[in-house]
């Protein structure tokens, strides 16, 4: 078995080498957290012409620490109507598989905590343990908007995952591997973006969906329901659930660069030292979080009907019918080229599906002088 | 010993159907909640996510607006009606000032009415463009919608405070023309700012209108037809969204609108989208508007009447003046019998009106939906509570 693929373990002990490899992802991974509270307001604010954070040091670095503080010393307040346990531990519950994804994420070549064999499906079961802990918070807490987004989150939650799930086998059949570092590997000439074009654009869709992103933020909805499944938690426990948006923001990131963009092989990760490989990937995932904020500042949010009709009658299809080519094509071993182009087709045929529909359908010159054209006089 | 919910079923209603009773909630919306624009409060009850009533709850905000204005002098009561539609407090004094004058024959300069209209106007667009930023955050697109309208509303305040020392409370006119003239750069600004609202417009117009998820999530939702639009007494863009061409400014002409070339943008469909687009349109014409009274208006010349008496007195006689604010119909009902006070005096407030309709138009959609129709609607708590 390839248990510990990274290297040799640190001091030759396997159980010190996992605590300190974890310890240093933790740590990173607060850090990257708390810089992306910052990131994510200072980007918004320039799509929003404004400048964001600025008083808290110089161009506000240092925001994010000083609300971290804010946070852990914030008073802790449970409601007398929430259900004492389940409240209390919502915020692990969500928290805790976001962690153990990391778990898997390869880095670098060498770099990372654990490889495991079955890491893509290994990632599969862990995300679907993240609704526990938002429905919890949304039956535990006694607030209406409470319950309405943890309904919302779980009905749209365990929707999306068929087509995430979907679109990242059919990765999975061209990589012929469910290792994440052999995937990774398997893309040091050409990401799989350019292969799997299509899958990418419906892991992407479900993957803004899985982590409660405009358009798809129907459960925190901040206009309807006032911040759903969180709206009653206060100090460490909402930073909670903040810890986990971001950390599974950041891991989504690592992950869908690794599976379509080649994570840190592509290019010439292979061949070059570590570093470089570590810059590839914090600089693709970076990518991915910019793009995720920028159709957060741009997009309204879809109403739940639509949300669910998207997915079972568009996503849900194509993420199958695609499976089937992929099969077919792998099948038969027709070229690779051939079926690269297929995926374009497809991929192109999706986006322009949804952007016919969205055309433009009223112009501002068309509501002046109606009435004179139509004849309507004033009653 | 586990029980199973069909076991907890029979044994508190007995051997029935398996069927789970199904309790509808209600969801309070308010008086705090950031989609109600103002201390507004519904209760929703919800059958699901869908909403099978609402009941709207006013009066938060109430001041008693009539009985101050009954108990102060004609022109010490013009205060307190900026803060009818705080959003455009202008276009509210100019309601009264307007009353004011019909009712006791007062005569406005010329070049005082040409100020009126074009900070009227500014007022009017100012007003639309709160709609457009608190109405993209309803639909969820996270304030950007927001700070585009702010840039513009910034910069109409900005022209405001220029002129009357006030931003949002000017009280800049006066009943017989306004407080002092416009200063020495305003034109030339006045005309910056309107390139600047055009491009704010084109900016909101691009961010929303054809932006897909908008246009799913707001065409065909709520559609009005003219029928019920007359019978709920709605008015202003939610009528004209309907197709009905009213606009006070066209249909019973105040100050100088008679004068000046515009359209009344109407839609077809009366929905949400078209409350949308209608206010667009609007505030386009209002550009329009201002453009050709900063053509015409005389250069030179007084702004308030030199012939005002020291306190201002009316025997008898009654007025209803009917103004086109920007919500819809905003006008004055005004007694008076001697003295320096009215003896009654009653708004008819456009918010009010429209806000009776909510009801019907919410019941049946979602809740998601119920928000964006509340933001469609474009109430403003200070005109509904008075």
């Amino acid at each position: 078995m390839t248990e510990l693929q990274f290297g040799e373990p640190w001091f030759g002990i396997p159980w010190l080498d996992a605590i300190l490899r974890i310890l240093v992802v933790v740590g990173v991974m607060t850090f990257t957290v708390i810089y992306l509270t910052y990131g994510e307001r200072k980007v918004v604010a320039r799509f929003q012409m404004r400048l964001g954070p600025m008083r808290t040091g110089p161009y506000g670095i240092f925001q994010g620490i000083a609300d971290a503080v804010k946070l852990l010393v914030k008073e802790d307040i449970r409601p007398r109507a929430a259900d004492r346990w389940v409240f209390e531990f919502a915020p692990y519950a969500t928290f805790i598989p976001v962690f153990l994804v990391l778990i898997v994420l390869p880095f670098a070549r060498d770099w990372g905590v654990r490889n495991l064999t079955l890491g893509l499906f290994y990632v599969f079961a862990i995300l679907g343990l993240n609704i526990v802990g938002i429905l919890m918070a949304g039956l535990g807490s006694g607030n209406k908007y409470a319950l309405l987004g943890g309904v919302r989150a779980a009905a749209q939650m365990i929707s999306y995952e068929i087509p995430l799930v979907v679109s990242l086998l059919a990765v999975a059949m061209v990589a012929g591997t469910l290792d994440l570092n052999a995937i990774a590997l398997n893309q040091a000439d050409r990401p799989y973006v350019l292969l799997q074009p299509l899958a990418f654009v419906i892991f992407f869709t479900a993957m803004l969906s899985e982590l409660h992103r405009a358009p798809f933020d129907i459960p925190v909805a901040e206009s309807e329901i006032v911040g759903g499944y969180f709206v009653e938690y206060s100090g460490i426990r909402w930073s909670m659930f903040q810890l986990a948006e971001y950390a599974s923001l950041w891991a989504f990131s690592i992950f869908g660069s690794v599976v379509f963009l080649g994570g840190w092989a592509f290019p010439k990760g292979d061949d070059w030292p570590w570093p470089w490989q570590l810059f590839l990937t914090f600089v693709k995932s970076l990518g991915f979080i910019l793009v995720v904020m920028w159709v957060r500042a741009t997009m309204p949010r879809l109403r739940i009907d639509q949300l669910m009709n998207f997915c079972w009658k568009v996503l849900i299809e194509v993420s199958f019918a695609l499976l089937i080519v992929n099969g077919i094509f792998l099948y038969y071993d027709w070229p690779h080229e051939l079926l690269a182009l297929v995926n374009w087709a497809g991929a192109i045929a999706l986006l322009g599906f949804i952007g016919a529909r969205g055309a433009r359908k009223a112009r501002v010159s068309q509501y002046v002088g109606l009435y004179r054209r139509e004849g309507v006089t004033a009653p | 010993m586990t029980i199973w919910p069909e076991e907890a079923i029979v044994r508190r209603h007995g051997e029935t159907e398996f069927e789970f009773d199904t309790v509808d909630m209600t969801v309070n919306v308010g008086p705090q909640h950031p989609a109600t624009h103002g201390v507004f409060r519904m209760l929703l009850t919800v059958d699901g996510e869908v909403v099978v009533d609402c009941e709207p709850y006013i009066g938060y905000l109430h001041r008693g607006l009539e009985k101050l204005t009954e108990n102060a002098d004609y022109r010490q009561a013009m205060g307190w009606w900026d803060r009818t539609d705080y959003l455009a407090g202008l276009n509210c004094e100019g309601a009264w000032c307007m009353a004011v004058e019909k009712l006791a024959g007062i005569e406005v300069p010329e070049r005082a009415e040409y100020i009126r209209v074009i900070m009227m106007e500014l007022s009017r667009i100012n007003s639309h463009f709160m709609f457009f930023g608190a109405f993209g955050a309803d639909v969820g697109s996270f304030g950007t919608s927001f700070t585009y309208a702010w840039r513009e509303r910034e910069r109409i305040y900005d022209l405001f405070e220029e002129v009357a020392g006030d931003r949002m409370f000017p009280t800049y006119f006066r009943i017989g023309g306004v407080t002092m003239d416009l200063p020495e750069n305003f034109e030339a600004r006045c005309r910056w700012l309107l390139g600047s609202i055009r491009q704010g417009l084109e900016d909101l117009d691009g961010l929303l209108t054809g932006n897909e998820v908008f246009v799913e999530r707001c065409r065909g939702l709520s559609p009005v037809t003219p029928e019920q639009a007359i019978n709920w007494g709605l008015t202003g863009p939610l009528l004209r969204a309907t197709g009905i061409p009213w606009d006070i400014r066209k249909v019973e002409p105040y100050s100088i609108y008679d004068r000046l070339k515009f359209e009344i943008p109407v839609g077809t469909q009366g929905d949400v989208f078209d409350r949308w687009m209608v206010r667009l349109a609007e505030a386009y014409q209002s550009t329009k508007i201002i453009e050709q009274c900063l053509d015409e208006m005389p250069k030179k010349g007084l702004v308030l009447n030199p012939n005002l008496p020291k306190t201002l007195r009316i025997d008898s006689g009654e007025v209803y003046f009917r103004t086109e604010g920007t919500k819809g119909e905003y006008s004055v009902y005004l007694m008076a019998r001697g003295g320096n006070k009215p003896y009654r005096a009653k708004l008819r407030s456009p918010s009010f009106c429209n806000l009776s309709a909510l009801r019907e138009m919410v019941i049946g959609n979602y809740v998601a939906d119920a928000i964006i129709i509340l933001g469609s609607l474009d109430i403003v708590l200070g005109e509904v509570d008075k």
